[in-house]
């Protein structure tokens, strides 16, 4: 009687956790690509000839490629610090880290603007000096590097404390310099943890829209990332750009995931965990 | 002289984990730091290697002040207890990292790693993973990774303190054979008084961030100078200054507070009772098969416990609730000075 009840409470499970998967990640993702290629591919290249999706998307990679590698240093960095180091106020620190995560976008861009901007605390100061934050690349780099930063030390800091300190001692006692144990023992041994908050961290930089759309003051062809000219093209009812672009967002996405499975697997030869 | 640790003192918060520590290691020799957990065995193992800094004193490694000298410049092979293997590297790897931090040539690295392994016996298995490896096996890839740089010093955390038991004792002998081939001057760390006591050339017994006592093994055994060695050394039995069976000197000589102890094994037991004997009854007899132990009870009320060979048993014929005459051996006399 067990045993067959059993499987009719698993299958049950399983119906709900496939709908669920279903009704909220796959179909709304099919529909994208559904829609960017209903009338063919010709619309999705009329769109990707398109210059103002030209520069959202030369924006956003960009954009990525300054905030990806600076939270990676720093999310290092820190993930060092919090999980080798015992001092007062850690527990503080680590929910300071984690502020991105709580605070709203929106919020986020706020503060950039009020700092930033052009009465903001540094303001008169930027002005004077001819150097412009706020409706401009630093603002949206800035913006993007806030909204993306706890991800790395946050996939570290676990990692490097299972690791404990004995590999690190080992190294040293034998000869290592602190340069070497890092990039020899340290890195080799964090890295999958590194690499997917990499990988969050780019995803999170590549798809911001609220705390961008504050700061970035969305001109076409300026300042505008993909995210927003996804937005702005769905509102101008440009219903086949709107999509195409959709579709490139995600498969910026889907390249970075099928970069790091390619990783993995040239890496991962007779290594285990 | 090979390590000398001079008025070490060393705290960890407000805990004394090394308190006011002299000790002097001979170039060549195989020490064993002996005590409980918590007894600061570890923490001066790890202050000889750099790995943690004194708070007040210095260490001399081969006459020359390492106090301030980093881990890196003090030429020494550490190996610890959970091996600390590089998990990602395989077992050649391993072996190899410190010559190739210090950039050997190719060849000579590829030809001393060889060695090692043929050193640690394993070889043929240069190109597995640690997780490949059993305890044993990594513990003697973790001491090769060591030897290979040829360190002056080689120092052990409890280096078999996670082995099984048979895999253990192999360790131990084979450590002591590979001393008495390689000669470097070493130190390791260990609660197991057994171990100590086989592979050591001396013993240094260490209680409360103390060090009790230094000596050959067999001088710990025989002469233990304080009632933590005598009873962390062995089985003890520990009585009243005024049992029966004190000796006189020591029963006059001993105020209220000292007690008098002796080993199981130094209690001579007879049927018929003789001049200096005094009356106990057997309680319970164990038969360990090479020995037997006798649970005794004195007339007043002590009790204490009796090992005998079994070439010494066998002819008494003894039973339980029999009542034998016993005269010990070796007593010693300390002031009780701790908590048991």
């Amino acid at each position: 009687m067990k045993p067959r009840r059993w499987k009719i409470e698993l299958w049950v499970l399983n119906f709900i956790a496939l709908s669920y998967l279903a009704l909220v990640l796959v179909v709304p993702m099919a529909n994208v690509f559904y829609q960017a290629f209903k009338d063919g591919m010709e619309g999705f290249w009329l769109t990707f000839s398109n210059e103002d999706f030209r520069s959202a998307a030369k924006l956003t990679i960009t954009v990525a490629a300054i905030a990806v590698p600076l939270n990676t240093v720093f999310g290092l960095c820190a993930a060092w610090v919090l999980a080798r180091h015992r001092f007062p106020g850690k527990a503080i620190v680590l929910s300071i880290l984690d502020l991105p995560f709580s605070i709203s976008p929106v919020v986020a861009g706020l503060m950039i603007v009020l700092l930033y901007g052009r009465n903001g605390w540094f303001g008169g100061w930027l002005e004077a000096n001819n150097v412009r934050v706020v409706f401009a690349f630093p603002g949206i780099a800035l913006a993007s590097a806030f909204v993306s930063l706890p991800f790395v030390a946050r996939e570290v800091i676990p990692v490097l404390e299972e690791l404990g300190k004995d590999q690190e001692e080992a190294a040293r006692t034998l000869g290592a310099n602190s340069w070497q144990t890092f990039w020899r023992v340290i890195v080799p041994s964090i890295k999958w943890g590194l690499l997917y908050g990499v990988l969050l961290t780019n995803a999170r930089a590549i798809g911001e829209f609220g705390a961008v759309s504050v700061v970035s003051g969305n001109i076409a062809g300026d300042t505008q990332t993909l995210p927003l000219f996804v937005e702005t093209a769905y509102k101008e009812y440009q219903t086949q750009a709107a999509y195409s672009a959709s579709v490139a967002l995600a498969l910026l996405a889907i390249v970075t995931l099928v970069a790091k499975n390619i990783l993995a697997s040239a890496t991962k030869s007779g290594e285990k965990h | 002289m090979g390590i000398t640790v001079e008025h070490v003192t060393k705290r960890f918060d407000e805990f004394l984990a090394i308190d006011d520590v002299c000790l002097e290691v001979p170039t060549g020799s195989l020490v064993a730091l002996l005590g409980p957990s918590g007894s600061g065995k570890s923490t001066l193992l790890r202050m000889i290697a750099g790995l943690e800094s004194p708070d007040q004193g210095r260490i001399f490694l081969t006459g020359e002040d390492a106090t301030q000298k980093d881990v890196r410049d003090r030429d020494i092979g550490f190996v610890f207890q959970h091996y600390a293997l590089f998990k990602h590297m395989t077992v050649r790897k391993n072996i190899a990292f410190g010559l190739e931090i210090r950039q050997q040539p190719r060849p000579k690295i590829r030809a001393r790693v060889e060695e090692l392994l043929e050193l640690v016996q394993l070889r043929g298995l240069g190109d597995r993973y640690p997780h490949q490896l059993s305890g044993g096996q990594r513990q003697r890839v973790a001491l090769a990774r060591a030897l290979a740089v040829e360190p002056r010093f080689l120092l052990l955390d409890e280096p078999f303190g996670a082995l099984d038991a048979k895999v253990r004792q192999e360790l131990r002998s084979w450590l002591r054979h590979l001393h008495d081939d390689v000669h470097v001057t070493t130190v390791f760390v260990t609660h197991d008084q057994e171990e100590a006591m086989e592979v050591s050339d001396y013993v240094v017994v260490m209680h409360h961030g103390r060090i009790e006592q230094v000596g050959t093994p067999a001088e710990i055994y025989d002469r233990p100078q304080t009632s933590f060695v005598m009873s962390f050394i062995g089985p003890v039995n520990i009585l009243p200054a005024h049992a029966p069976l004190a000796t006189p000197e020591a029963a006059s000589a001993s105020p209220e507070a000292r007690r008098v102890f002796v080993r199981p094994r130094d209690i001579n037991i007879s049927v018929a009772p003789t001049p200096d004997t005094v009356p106990a009854k057997i309680q319970r007899l164990t038969h360990l098969g090479w020995e037997v132990k006798l649970d005794l009870l004195l007339e007043d009320g002590h009790s204490l416990q009796a090992h005998l060979s079994r070439e010494q048993f066998d002819p008494l014929g003894l039973v339980p609730s029999q009542t034998v005459h016993i005269n010990p051996k070796a007593i010693k006399s300390f002031p009780l000075d701790y908590a048991i």
